[in-house]
Protein backbone atom coordinates (compact mmCIF):
# COMPACT_ATOMS: atom_id res chain seq x y z
CA UNK A 1 0.00 0.00 0.00
CA UNK A 2 0.88 3.24 -0.87
CA UNK A 3 0.79 6.11 1.55
CA UNK A 4 2.59 9.20 1.53
CA UNK A 5 0.98 11.35 3.81
CA UNK A 6 2.68 12.23 7.09
CA UNK A 7 0.92 13.57 10.39
CA UNK A 8 3.63 16.34 11.06
CA UNK A 9 5.30 18.42 9.83
CA UNK A 10 8.19 17.72 11.58
CA UNK A 11 7.96 14.02 10.04
CA UNK A 12 7.69 16.01 6.49
CA UNK A 13 10.87 17.61 6.78
CA UNK A 14 12.98 14.89 8.69
CA UNK A 15 16.41 14.07 7.19
CA UNK A 16 16.93 17.18 5.35
CA UNK A 17 21.36 17.32 4.93
CA UNK A 18 22.82 19.96 5.99
CA UNK A 19 24.28 21.39 2.51
CA UNK A 20 21.26 20.26 0.73
CA UNK A 21 19.60 21.95 -2.37
CA UNK A 22 16.40 23.03 -1.50
CA UNK A 23 13.84 23.87 -4.30
CA UNK A 24 11.40 25.83 -2.85
CA UNK A 25 8.14 26.44 -4.85
CA UNK A 26 6.14 29.83 -4.66
CA UNK A 27 5.88 33.16 -6.86
CA UNK A 28 5.97 36.20 -3.91
CA UNK A 29 4.05 34.43 -1.80
CA UNK A 30 1.49 32.39 -4.06
CA UNK A 31 2.16 28.99 -3.87
CA UNK A 32 4.93 29.28 -1.33
CA UNK A 33 5.57 26.21 1.44
CA UNK A 34 5.61 28.53 4.26
CA UNK A 35 4.75 26.10 7.03
CA UNK A 36 7.45 23.40 5.46
CA UNK A 37 10.31 26.56 5.38
CA UNK A 38 9.41 27.09 8.85
CA UNK A 39 9.61 23.74 10.05
CA UNK A 40 13.08 23.16 8.15
CA UNK A 41 14.17 25.35 11.11
CA UNK A 42 12.92 23.61 13.74
CA UNK A 43 14.42 20.20 12.25
CA UNK A 44 18.02 21.90 11.64
CA UNK A 45 19.15 21.42 8.58
CA UNK A 46 22.26 23.85 7.94
CA UNK A 47 24.31 25.51 4.87
CA UNK A 48 21.16 25.16 2.44
CA UNK A 49 21.19 26.38 -0.64
CA UNK A 50 17.76 27.74 -1.93
CA UNK A 51 16.83 28.18 -5.09
CA UNK A 52 13.16 29.99 -5.40
CA UNK A 53 12.15 32.60 -7.59
CA UNK A 54 11.60 35.44 -4.68
CA UNK A 55 14.20 35.27 -1.35
CA UNK A 56 11.01 35.54 1.15
CA UNK A 57 8.91 38.87 2.39
CA UNK A 58 8.32 39.78 5.88
CA UNK A 59 9.64 37.52 8.43
CA UNK A 60 7.89 34.41 8.18
CA UNK A 61 8.39 31.10 5.92
CA UNK A 62 11.20 31.19 3.72
CA UNK A 63 11.73 34.56 4.65
CA UNK A 64 12.33 33.12 8.44
CA UNK A 65 14.37 30.20 7.44
CA UNK A 66 17.18 32.79 5.68
CA UNK A 67 16.62 34.50 9.05
CA UNK A 68 17.74 31.59 11.05
CA UNK A 69 21.28 31.74 9.09
CA UNK A 70 20.41 28.53 7.75
CA UNK A 71 20.47 29.53 4.36
CA UNK A 72 24.82 29.91 2.46
CA UNK A 73 23.05 30.38 -1.25
CA UNK A 74 20.50 31.29 -2.82
CA UNK A 75 19.53 30.76 -6.79
CA UNK A 76 16.94 33.55 -7.61
CA UNK A 77 15.34 35.65 -10.60
CA UNK A 78 14.43 37.91 -8.23
CA UNK A 79 15.87 38.13 -4.99
CA UNK A 80 14.60 42.26 -4.47
CA UNK A 81 10.78 42.79 -4.06
CA UNK A 82 8.15 44.73 -1.59
CA UNK A 83 9.28 43.33 1.73
CA UNK A 84 12.13 41.27 1.22
CA UNK A 85 13.91 42.66 4.23
CA UNK A 86 15.95 39.99 5.72
CA UNK A 87 17.54 38.84 2.44
CA UNK A 88 18.27 42.56 1.91
CA UNK A 89 19.74 42.61 5.54
CA UNK A 90 22.10 39.53 4.69
CA UNK A 91 23.11 40.51 1.19
CA UNK A 92 24.14 43.35 2.63
CA UNK A 93 26.22 41.88 5.76
CA UNK A 94 28.01 39.73 2.79
CA UNK A 95 26.04 37.01 5.02
CA UNK A 96 24.40 35.19 1.86
CA UNK A 97 25.91 34.00 -2.11
CA UNK A 98 23.71 34.97 -4.55
CA UNK A 99 23.36 33.73 -7.89
CA UNK A 100 21.21 35.50 -10.22
CA UNK A 101 19.77 33.33 -13.14
CA UNK A 102 16.87 34.66 -15.79
CA UNK A 103 13.75 33.26 -14.62
CA UNK A 104 12.54 30.76 -17.49
CA UNK A 105 16.35 29.86 -17.04
CA UNK A 106 15.83 28.49 -14.05
CA UNK A 107 12.40 27.22 -14.19
CA UNK A 108 14.00 25.35 -17.44
CA UNK A 109 16.90 24.10 -15.73
CA UNK A 110 15.01 22.59 -13.00
CA UNK A 111 12.72 20.38 -15.89
CA UNK A 112 16.15 19.64 -17.06
CA UNK A 113 17.02 17.63 -14.61
CA UNK A 114 13.67 16.32 -13.91
CA UNK A 115 13.71 14.96 -17.84
CA UNK A 116 17.37 13.72 -17.21
CA UNK A 117 18.22 16.23 -19.96
CA UNK A 118 22.51 17.34 -19.65
CA UNK A 119 21.57 21.22 -20.35
CA UNK A 120 20.02 23.18 -23.32
CA UNK A 121 21.23 25.92 -25.63
CA UNK A 122 19.17 29.12 -24.24
CA UNK A 123 19.01 32.90 -26.38
CA UNK A 124 17.97 34.07 -22.74
CA UNK A 125 20.76 36.38 -21.77
CA UNK A 126 23.46 36.52 -24.54
CA UNK A 127 25.01 39.61 -25.00
CA UNK A 128 24.68 40.21 -21.22
CA UNK A 129 26.64 40.05 -18.03
CA UNK A 130 24.71 36.70 -17.11
CA UNK A 131 26.65 35.01 -19.95
CA UNK A 132 30.12 35.64 -19.29
CA UNK A 133 31.86 32.74 -18.83
CA UNK A 134 29.47 30.54 -20.11
CA UNK A 135 29.80 27.98 -23.77
CA UNK A 136 28.06 30.16 -26.69
CA UNK A 137 27.02 28.05 -29.93
CA UNK A 138 25.31 29.20 -33.32
CA UNK A 139 22.42 27.13 -34.23
CA UNK A 140 20.59 28.38 -37.36
CA UNK A 141 22.29 31.87 -37.23
CA UNK A 142 21.40 32.28 -34.04
CA UNK A 143 23.33 32.36 -30.70
CA UNK A 144 22.58 30.78 -27.71
CA UNK A 145 24.32 29.89 -24.12
CA UNK A 146 24.79 26.59 -22.84
CA UNK A 147 22.42 26.23 -19.37
CA UNK A 148 22.98 23.38 -17.05
CA UNK A 149 20.86 21.22 -15.30
CA UNK A 150 19.60 22.13 -11.59
CA UNK A 151 18.81 19.36 -9.60
CA UNK A 152 17.45 19.75 -6.07
CA UNK A 153 18.07 17.03 -3.41
CA UNK A 154 14.40 18.19 -1.60
CA UNK A 155 11.45 20.00 -2.79
CA UNK A 156 9.32 21.93 -0.76
CA UNK A 157 5.81 22.31 -2.16
CA UNK A 158 2.43 23.94 -1.81
CA UNK A 159 -0.51 22.71 -3.38
CA UNK A 160 -4.40 22.72 -2.76
CA UNK A 161 -5.17 19.05 -2.72
CA UNK A 162 -3.00 16.32 -2.43
CA UNK A 163 -3.99 12.33 -1.66
CA UNK A 164 -1.74 9.36 -0.37
CA UNK A 165 -0.48 8.48 -3.63
CA UNK A 166 0.83 12.55 -3.78
CA UNK A 167 -0.82 13.15 -6.73
CA UNK A 168 -1.22 16.98 -6.23
CA UNK A 169 -3.89 19.86 -7.77
CA UNK A 170 -3.08 23.40 -7.11
CA UNK A 171 -5.48 26.84 -7.44
CA UNK A 172 -5.06 29.35 -10.11
CA UNK A 173 -1.59 31.05 -10.10
CA UNK A 174 -0.27 29.42 -6.53
CA UNK A 175 0.72 26.42 -9.36
CA UNK A 176 4.01 28.35 -10.91
CA UNK A 177 7.16 26.51 -10.12
CA UNK A 178 5.50 23.74 -7.80
CA UNK A 179 4.95 21.14 -10.75
CA UNK A 180 8.75 21.53 -12.15
CA UNK A 181 10.42 21.55 -8.90
CA UNK A 182 7.88 18.37 -7.87
CA UNK A 183 9.53 16.65 -10.92
CA UNK A 184 12.91 17.77 -10.22
CA UNK A 185 14.36 17.01 -6.73
CA UNK A 186 14.97 13.56 -4.80
CA UNK A 187 13.08 13.96 -1.87
CA UNK A 188 9.76 15.82 -2.65
CA UNK A 189 7.41 17.19 -0.06
CA UNK A 190 4.68 18.86 -0.76
CA UNK A 191 2.09 21.01 1.60
CA UNK A 192 -1.47 20.90 0.64
CA UNK A 193 -4.69 22.62 2.11
CA UNK A 194 -6.94 19.86 2.03
CA UNK A 195 -5.89 15.77 2.10
CA UNK A 196 -8.59 13.92 0.29
CA UNK A 197 -9.11 10.12 -0.42
CA UNK A 198 -7.73 8.58 -3.31
CA UNK A 199 -9.76 8.86 -6.33
CA UNK A 200 -11.41 12.12 -4.88
CA UNK A 201 -9.53 14.16 -7.48
CA UNK A 202 -10.79 13.79 -10.98
CA UNK A 203 -7.42 12.07 -13.57
CA UNK A 204 -7.92 15.06 -15.67
CA UNK A 205 -7.47 17.98 -12.91
CA UNK A 206 -3.97 16.23 -11.65
CA UNK A 207 -0.86 18.09 -12.37
CA UNK A 208 1.41 16.35 -10.57
CA UNK A 209 1.44 13.32 -10.75
CA UNK A 210 2.35 10.87 -7.54
CA UNK A 211 5.39 9.59 -8.88
CA UNK A 212 6.94 13.30 -8.46
CA UNK A 213 5.73 13.30 -4.56
CA UNK A 214 7.36 11.42 -1.68
CA UNK A 215 5.36 13.36 1.18
CA UNK A 216 2.04 14.75 1.76
CA UNK A 217 1.21 17.17 5.01
CA UNK A 218 -1.97 18.67 5.20
CA UNK A 219 -1.84 22.34 6.17
CA UNK A 220 -4.93 24.14 7.45
CA UNK A 221 -4.91 27.76 5.70
CA UNK B 1 2.30 69.27 -22.07
CA UNK B 2 4.03 66.12 -21.33
CA UNK B 3 1.61 62.61 -20.96
CA UNK B 4 1.67 61.60 -17.53
CA UNK B 5 2.13 57.86 -16.88
CA UNK B 6 -1.13 56.69 -16.94
CA UNK B 7 -1.11 58.79 -20.49
CA UNK B 8 1.67 57.11 -21.83
CA UNK B 9 -0.03 53.64 -20.73
CA UNK B 10 -2.80 54.68 -22.74
CA UNK B 11 -1.26 55.58 -25.89
CA UNK B 12 0.84 52.31 -25.98
CA UNK B 13 -2.47 50.47 -25.73
CA UNK B 14 -4.09 51.96 -28.59
CA UNK B 15 -1.59 49.97 -30.88
CA UNK B 16 -2.74 46.55 -29.86
CA UNK B 17 -4.49 44.56 -32.33
CA UNK B 18 -7.42 42.70 -31.97
CA UNK B 19 -6.63 39.22 -31.20
CA UNK B 20 -3.00 39.67 -29.74
CA UNK B 21 -1.18 37.52 -26.81
CA UNK B 22 0.58 39.91 -24.99
CA UNK B 23 3.04 40.35 -22.15
CA UNK B 24 2.94 43.43 -19.90
CA UNK B 25 5.75 44.19 -18.04
CA UNK B 26 5.77 45.29 -14.18
CA UNK B 27 5.76 48.90 -13.52
CA UNK B 28 4.74 51.54 -16.36
CA UNK B 29 3.36 48.98 -18.48
CA UNK B 30 0.84 47.44 -16.12
CA UNK B 31 -0.77 50.20 -16.65
CA UNK B 32 -1.97 49.21 -19.84
CA UNK B 33 -4.45 46.64 -18.85
CA UNK B 34 -6.76 49.74 -17.40
CA UNK B 35 -7.06 51.54 -21.38
CA UNK B 36 -7.68 47.98 -23.16
CA UNK B 37 -9.69 49.50 -26.18
CA UNK B 38 -13.57 47.76 -25.39
CA UNK B 39 -14.07 46.65 -28.85
CA UNK B 40 -10.71 44.60 -28.67
CA UNK B 41 -10.21 41.10 -27.31
CA UNK B 42 -6.65 41.10 -25.66
CA UNK B 43 -5.36 38.04 -24.00
CA UNK B 44 -3.18 39.43 -21.48
CA UNK B 45 -0.28 36.92 -20.33
CA UNK B 46 1.40 36.92 -17.09
CA UNK B 47 4.87 35.09 -16.09
CA UNK B 48 3.73 33.61 -13.40
CA UNK B 49 1.41 31.55 -15.42
CA UNK B 50 -1.77 33.51 -15.96
CA UNK B 51 -2.93 33.98 -19.49
CA UNK B 52 -6.11 36.45 -19.55
CA UNK B 53 -5.51 38.44 -17.03
CA UNK B 54 -8.14 40.45 -15.88
CA UNK B 55 -8.81 43.96 -14.42
CA UNK B 56 -7.72 44.54 -10.27
CA UNK B 57 -10.15 42.39 -7.80
CA UNK B 58 -12.92 44.76 -5.76
CA UNK B 59 -11.63 44.98 -2.59
CA UNK B 60 -13.86 41.92 -1.64
CA UNK B 61 -12.66 39.93 -4.31
CA UNK B 62 -9.09 40.46 -3.68
CA UNK B 63 -7.75 36.12 -3.50
CA UNK B 64 -4.01 35.95 -3.33
CA UNK B 65 -3.74 33.08 -4.83
CA UNK B 66 -4.29 35.28 -8.26
CA UNK B 67 -1.55 37.70 -8.39
CA UNK B 68 0.38 39.40 -11.75
CA UNK B 69 4.02 39.85 -12.19
CA UNK B 70 4.19 42.62 -9.59
CA UNK B 71 3.09 40.57 -7.04
CA UNK B 72 -0.58 42.67 -7.01
CA UNK B 73 -4.01 40.70 -6.59
CA UNK B 74 -5.58 40.15 -10.21
CA UNK B 75 -8.67 38.73 -11.91
CA UNK B 76 -9.21 35.77 -15.17
CA UNK B 77 -10.88 36.56 -17.85
CA UNK B 78 -14.00 34.32 -18.71
CA UNK B 79 -11.38 32.03 -21.24
CA UNK B 80 -8.90 32.49 -19.27
CA UNK B 81 -6.05 29.70 -18.20
CA UNK B 82 -3.39 28.86 -15.72
CA UNK B 83 -0.64 27.10 -16.63
CA UNK B 84 2.62 26.40 -14.39
CA UNK B 85 6.11 28.05 -15.09
CA UNK B 86 8.24 26.03 -17.21
CA UNK B 87 5.07 26.33 -19.96
CA UNK B 88 4.53 30.15 -18.96
CA UNK B 89 7.96 30.72 -20.31
CA UNK B 90 7.83 28.41 -23.28
CA UNK B 91 5.44 31.02 -24.31
CA UNK B 92 7.87 33.57 -23.64
CA UNK B 93 10.79 32.39 -24.81
CA UNK B 94 9.38 30.22 -27.85
CA UNK B 95 8.01 32.87 -29.45
CA UNK B 96 3.94 32.28 -28.95
CA UNK B 97 3.62 36.07 -27.56
CA UNK B 98 3.08 38.60 -30.13
CA UNK B 99 4.12 41.55 -27.85
CA UNK B 100 5.95 42.38 -24.60
CA UNK B 101 5.07 45.76 -23.04
CA UNK B 102 8.56 46.88 -20.84
CA UNK B 103 9.60 49.00 -18.68
CA UNK B 104 13.61 50.67 -19.10
CA UNK B 105 16.17 52.44 -17.58
CA UNK B 106 17.56 53.10 -20.95
CA UNK B 107 17.11 52.13 -24.56
CA UNK B 108 19.78 52.63 -26.75
CA UNK B 109 19.58 53.84 -30.82
CA UNK B 110 19.57 50.03 -31.84
CA UNK B 111 17.49 48.90 -29.57
CA UNK B 112 19.37 47.52 -27.16
CA UNK B 113 17.42 47.38 -23.69
CA UNK B 114 18.65 48.09 -20.05
CA UNK B 115 15.86 47.53 -17.39
CA UNK B 116 17.40 45.36 -14.78
CA UNK B 117 19.98 46.82 -12.90
CA UNK B 118 21.18 50.16 -12.46
CA UNK B 119 24.56 49.08 -10.42
CA UNK B 120 23.49 50.98 -7.47
CA UNK B 121 25.39 48.80 -4.77
CA UNK B 122 22.74 49.29 -2.15
CA UNK B 123 20.32 46.88 -3.83
CA UNK B 124 20.92 43.16 -5.07
CA UNK B 125 19.94 42.97 -8.71
CA UNK B 126 17.10 41.54 -9.96
CA UNK B 127 16.46 39.44 -12.97
CA UNK B 128 12.99 37.88 -12.98
CA UNK B 129 11.55 37.21 -16.53
CA UNK B 130 13.46 40.90 -18.27
CA UNK B 131 15.64 39.03 -20.31
CA UNK B 132 13.10 35.69 -21.20
CA UNK B 133 10.35 38.26 -22.41
CA UNK B 134 13.10 40.91 -24.04
CA UNK B 135 14.39 37.80 -26.57
CA UNK B 136 11.33 35.60 -26.71
CA UNK B 137 8.66 37.58 -27.88
CA UNK B 138 7.76 38.45 -31.43
CA UNK B 139 7.80 42.06 -30.62
CA UNK B 140 9.52 44.79 -28.25
CA UNK B 141 8.23 47.91 -27.56
CA UNK B 142 9.18 50.03 -24.31
CA UNK B 143 7.68 52.74 -21.75
CA UNK B 144 9.54 55.05 -20.36
CA UNK B 145 9.74 58.51 -18.99
CA UNK B 146 12.39 60.24 -21.22
CA UNK B 147 14.62 61.93 -19.13
CA UNK B 148 15.38 60.83 -15.91
CA UNK B 149 14.00 62.77 -12.82
CA UNK B 150 17.39 64.70 -12.56
CA UNK B 151 16.68 65.85 -16.73
CA UNK B 152 19.32 62.73 -18.05
CA UNK B 153 18.37 61.23 -21.52
CA UNK B 154 17.14 57.65 -21.09
CA UNK B 155 17.21 57.08 -24.97
CA UNK B 156 21.04 57.37 -25.38
CA UNK B 157 23.32 55.86 -28.30
CA UNK B 158 24.54 53.41 -25.93
CA UNK B 159 23.24 52.29 -23.31
CA UNK B 160 25.30 52.75 -19.77
CA UNK B 161 23.36 50.30 -18.02
CA UNK B 162 24.07 46.67 -17.86
CA UNK B 163 22.15 44.92 -20.92
CA UNK B 164 18.91 43.46 -20.59
CA UNK B 165 18.97 42.58 -24.28
CA UNK B 166 20.57 43.38 -27.65
CA UNK B 167 19.15 45.20 -30.52
CA UNK B 168 15.33 43.87 -29.34
CA UNK B 169 13.36 47.28 -28.92
CA UNK B 170 11.26 48.12 -31.95
CA UNK B 171 8.62 50.83 -30.41
CA UNK B 172 9.43 53.55 -28.20
CA UNK B 173 6.41 55.78 -26.09
CA UNK B 174 7.54 58.15 -23.43
CA UNK B 175 6.08 60.89 -22.05
CA UNK B 176 6.67 63.04 -25.26
CA UNK B 177 7.11 60.90 -27.82
CA UNK B 178 6.31 58.03 -29.76
CA UNK B 179 9.77 57.07 -31.12
CA UNK B 180 10.33 53.75 -33.81
CA UNK B 181 13.32 52.16 -34.14
CA UNK B 182 14.51 51.31 -37.48
CA UNK B 183 17.47 50.45 -39.60
CA UNK B 184 18.14 53.78 -40.12
CA UNK B 185 17.73 54.84 -36.63
CA UNK B 186 15.41 56.76 -34.46
CA UNK B 187 11.83 58.05 -35.93
CA UNK B 188 10.06 60.22 -34.47
CA UNK B 189 6.35 59.44 -35.79
CA UNK B 190 4.47 61.63 -33.07
CA UNK B 191 5.37 64.36 -30.48
CA UNK B 192 3.08 66.10 -27.96
CA UNK B 193 2.19 69.68 -29.33
CA UNK B 194 3.76 72.26 -27.06
CA UNK B 195 7.26 70.65 -27.96
CA UNK B 196 8.82 71.54 -30.99
CA UNK B 197 11.46 68.63 -32.76
CA UNK B 198 15.06 70.52 -31.18
CA UNK B 199 13.81 70.56 -27.59
CA UNK B 200 12.84 67.09 -27.87
CA UNK B 201 16.34 66.49 -29.50
CA UNK B 202 18.23 68.11 -27.01
CA UNK B 203 16.75 65.61 -24.17
CA UNK B 204 17.48 62.45 -26.18
CA UNK B 205 20.86 61.40 -26.67
CA UNK B 206 20.80 59.82 -30.01
CA UNK B 207 19.92 60.95 -33.31
CA UNK B 208 16.34 61.50 -34.20
CA UNK B 209 14.62 62.15 -37.31
CA UNK B 210 11.39 63.07 -37.42
CA UNK B 211 8.57 60.69 -39.60
CA UNK B 212 7.57 62.63 -42.81
CA UNK B 213 4.09 62.64 -41.98
CA UNK B 214 4.82 62.82 -38.20
CA UNK B 215 1.81 63.66 -35.80
CA UNK B 216 0.89 65.40 -32.73
CA UNK B 217 0.48 63.00 -29.68
CA UNK B 218 -1.77 63.51 -27.38
CA UNK B 219 -4.19 61.50 -24.82
CA UNK B 220 -7.55 62.30 -23.32
CA UNK B 221 -6.90 63.68 -19.67
CA UNK B 222 -6.42 60.68 -16.51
Amino acid sequence: MIDKRVRSLAEAVAGIPDGAIVLCGGFGSAGLPDALCEAVIEQGARDLTIVANNAGTGRTGLAALLAAGRVKRIICSFPRSAGSVVFEELYAQGRIDLELVPQGTMSERMRCAAAGLGGFYSPVSVGTRLAEGKEHREIDGRLYVLEAPLKGDVALLAAHRGDRWGNLTYRKSARNFNPTMAMAASLSIAQVRQVVELGEIDPEMVVTPGIFVDRVVEVAS
Amino acid sequence: MPLNRRQIAWRAAQDLADGAYVNLGIGLPTLVSDFIPAEREIVLHSENGVLGVGPAPGGNEIDWDLINAGKQPVTLVTGGSFVHHTDSFLMIRGGHLDLALLGAFEVSENGDLANWTTDDPSFPPGVGGAMDLAVGAKEIRVLLEHTTRAGAPRIRRHCGYPLTAASVVRRIYTDLAVIDVTAQGLVVHELVEDVDFPTLQAKTEADLRPASDMKALRAPAF
